[in-house]
């Protein structure tokens, strides 16, 4: 699945208990996407060393720091690989 | 006087090379070339300049916003080890930059990043309060600027682009680079 600038996506929630890209303050949030800024390996295979590394689209998509934080006018844009979301 | 040598962040930033040498990952010269590297080139002046012909050549802006790499090697830097994201300013929207995750940043363009930037304080309250964090930085915005705030989570790394000042339609493009600032290129001042 791939999502183009302007989709709805929503952060999984799962908290690995292996290295992973995903700040906490994003889990279960929506966001805009902004757009498709690379294809990189997934960090959390490579840092497990796995022989066999997913490799993937990672996206920048934005937040609105009232949904983040209850609080503020600002947004917020994290880059997340594909693995990490969810069409919203 | 005291050397480098004899703190103990150097035997433990040493023993950690022993072990990296040994595993064969790296060798003592590949590292020295890398700090060669580090300390002689990277350094603000490089995304001073960029921002400065942006300033002056709408055809750079366009290609450092669509294609930062291609930007840096257009004024003949060295190839950058990540992918380049440029985040312009304008009247009406201001970009800042942080790590949440560790202390990411392009540093063969900015320099060695400074230690406030590797601070929790600002990677945690910059995504939460920016607006209050800029203001302790001496930069307080109007409530009708949109901040945008840039988490570098990836393998991108991210410029700001400073908005020109005003009253500089008569410097040349060296006297430009020189107003453009480190901190100016995060976010956390104007230019």
């Amino acid at each position: 699945m791939s999502f183009p600038p302007g989709a709805r996506v929503r952060v999984r929630t799962g908290d690995p208990d292996h290295h992973t890209r995903v700040p906490r303050y994003v889990r279960g949030h929506s966001g805009e996407v902004v757009a498709a800024i690379g294809t990189w390996t997934l960090p959390d295979d490579s840092a497990r060393g796995l022989a066999e590394p997913r490799v993937e689209t990672c996206y920048a998509v934005r937040f609105s720091a009232a949904d983040l934080w209850g609080s503020g006018d600002h947004t917020v844009t994290v880059d997340l690989w594909e693995s990490y979301l969810d069409r919203a | 006087m005291t050397g480098h040598d004899d703190l103990p962040a150097a035997a433990r930033t040493r023993q950690l090379e022993e072990r990296l040498i040994a595993a064969g990952l790296t060798s003592d010269e590949e590292i020295d070339e890398f700090l060669t590297r580090l300390y002689t080139k990277a350094s603000p002046v490089n995304g001073a300049r960029m921002a400065a012909r942006a300033w002056t050549d709408p055809q750079y802006r366009d290609l450092l916003l669509s294609d930062g790499n291609a930007a840096a090697a257009d004024l003949g830097m060295d190839r950058l080890g990540y992918a380049l994201r440029v985040v312009p300013n304008t009247e009406t929207a201001h970009n800042v930059i942080v790590c949440t995750l560790c202390s990411c940043y392009p540093v063969s363009l900015l320099g060695p990043s400074p230690g406030w930037y590797k601070s929790f304080a600002y990677r945690s309250r910059t995504v939460r309060e920016p607006r209050a964090v800029l203001a302790e930085f001496g930069l307080t915005l109007p409530d009708e600027i949109e901040v945008s705030v840039w988490d570098s989570t990836s393998e991108a790394r991210y410029m700001v682009l400073p908005a020109r000042p005003a009253g500089t339609g008569g410097l040349a493009a060296d006297e430009l680079a020189a107003m453009v600032t480190r901190n100016g290129l995060i976010g956390t001042a104007l230019v």
